[in-house]
């Protein structure tokens, strides 16, 4: 079977370390916030000025001056701290930030990454996706691996305009895990959702890839911890 | 020395607009913006600006007023969903917008302001927004030659702000607000709550009031929330809903 979006969120959580200060995309990475393992100290900063977010207000306590950088009402904590947009692409660009976890439109074997535009459509912008690839230490994404024509997100090159040029470490699809060598290594297979075959991923896939599973019946580290905190 | 506090928005905004001026616009999709100043712009009829904030507004509220009523020409922002008309105008060549990275967007005010004309920034290199600028490698990476900007007129809201110009900004709504002060050749504030000189501590103040020439107490204040997450209060959980 191949991952469901709470099981791609839970993959992504294993990334997270202790003390870690993290920004998480829209979409499945939001769901990531929902699944730091117990114990585990992570700072979540949202880029329009906010470290430390907490989770969506009670109905009654919502503040139209405390959103997140999806515009979602959200809370502080005792340890939050506000600041202007150009500190927060400080924090970004001067790669204090540990974590990137974003979505993808594509993604190339290479580390290129497309998630913003596609010609011919309006364009809404980049909004702090560019900024956050190019700056943050560690970058996360987690995409479908294909699109619903059935071609294959994880290409050779990227046809769309690019978000970052050779910037993506780590790639999670619905169909497995891939580790990218930004500095020209290529890509390696390194995790299959349960149930899917070799077989099946090197034909929905259009990147070139080395394969780097682990041992039959081996499970990677933390896999445990982060199932059950998903649940 | 005149006073900097002006009764309200018409009246800071009298004398300082002009046709094809470029004016910058404090906040975050909806949350931080200057309401009132925006209101005034809309009713000043000023035609061919030059908008620089991160969103324009969102449909039927803030910036979008202004672009509703046919006033602005091109747009530099970050991020423009959620604005129909924006799309349409777009779309049919109504409007030029150029799309700045969000960050890109903060420290080129941010150098706008603080007299720097151009900066290098790793943000953007081998996409479409490094194409036609300079780029230059520095310790063995490749960086993009952003420029600073500045604006005819600078619009910020803060929460409080005293009658010398320093202001307070409250949670998020800080955003592009204090970058924005420093920005302009006229920066005009509004606050929610007006105060005395002393009644703010000077340790605390975000923007100083040199930068500030005229402000007043806004008024009516909707602020609308674009999407309203909340979670039910009988689970602790921390996922919430959408509604």
């Amino acid at each position: 079977m191949a991952w469901t979006r709470d099981e791609m969120a839970a993959r992504a959580a294993r990334e997270l370390r202790d003390g870690f200060y993290v920004n998480l995309g829209v979409g499945i990475p939001t769901l990531v916030a929902n699944m730091i393992p117990p114990g585990m100290k992570v700072t979540l900063q949202s880029e329009n000025g906010m470290l430390g977010m907490g989770p969506f207000p009670y109905e009654d306590e919502a503040d139209a001056d405390l959103i997140n950088a999806g515009k979602q009402t959200i809370t502080e904590l005792p340890q939050s701290s506000y600041f202007s947009s150009a500190d927060s692409f400080g924090m970004i660009r001067g790669g204090h930030i540990d974590l990137s976890i974003l979505g993808g439109m594509q993604v190339a074997e290479n580390g290129d990454l497309a998630n913003w535009m596609v010609p011919g459509k309006m364009i809404k912008g980049m909004g702090g996706a560019m900024d956050l690839v190019a700056g943050v230490p560690r970058v996360v994404v987690v995409m479908e691996h294909t699109e619903k024509s059935g071609a294959s997100k994880f290409k050779q090159r990227c046809g769309l305009p690019l978000t970052g040029k050779s910037v993506v470490d780590l790639l999670i699809t619905e169909l497995g895990v891939f580790e990218i060598d930004r500095k020209g290594g290529g890509a390696r297979l390194i995790e299959l959702a349960p149930g899917i075959t070799l077989d099946e991923i090197k034909a929905k896939t259009e990147a070139d890839f080395t394969v780097a599973l682990p041992v039959s019946g081996e499970k990677p580290a933390g896999m445990k911890s982060a199932a059950i905190s998903a649940a | 020395m005149k006073s900097k506090v002006y009764p309200n928005a018409a009246a800071a905004l009298d004398g300082a607009v002009f046709d094809g001026m470029t004016v910058m616009a404090g906040g975050f999709g909806l949350c931080g913006i200057p309401e009132n100043l925006i209101t005034a712009l809309r009713d000043s009829n000023v035609k061919n600006l030059t908008v620089i904030g991160n969103n324009v507004g969102a449909d039927d509220h803030g910036m979008w007023a202004v672009l509703a009523n046919g006033q602005i020409r091109k747009v530099l922002a970050s991020y423009v969903g959620e604005n129909k008309i924006l799309a349409e105008l777009f779309l049919n060549g109504g409007i030029e917008i150029e799309f700045n990275p969000q960050g890109t967007l903060a420290e080129r005010i941010r150098a706008g302001g603080a007299g720097i004309p151009a900066f290098y920034t790793r943000t953007g290199y081998g996409t479409a927004v490094a194409e036609g600028k300079e780029s230059r490698q520095f310790n063995g990476d490749w960086y993009v030659m952003e420029t600073g900007l500045t604006a005819d007129l600078a619009l910020v809201k803060a929460w409080k702000g005293d009658t010398e110009g320093n202001l307070v900004y409250r949670k998020t709504a800080r955003n592009f607000n204090p970058m924005i002060a420093t920005a302009g050749k006229l920066t005009i504030a509004e606050v929610e709550i007006l105060v005395e000189p002393g009644e703010l501590d000077p340790d605390e103040i975000h923007t100083p009031g040199i930068f500030v020439k005229r402000l007043f107490k806004g008024s009516g204040y909707v602020k609308h929330i674009e999407r309203l997450t909340t979670r039910p209060r009988a689970s602790g959980a921390a996922a919430g809903v959408e509604i």
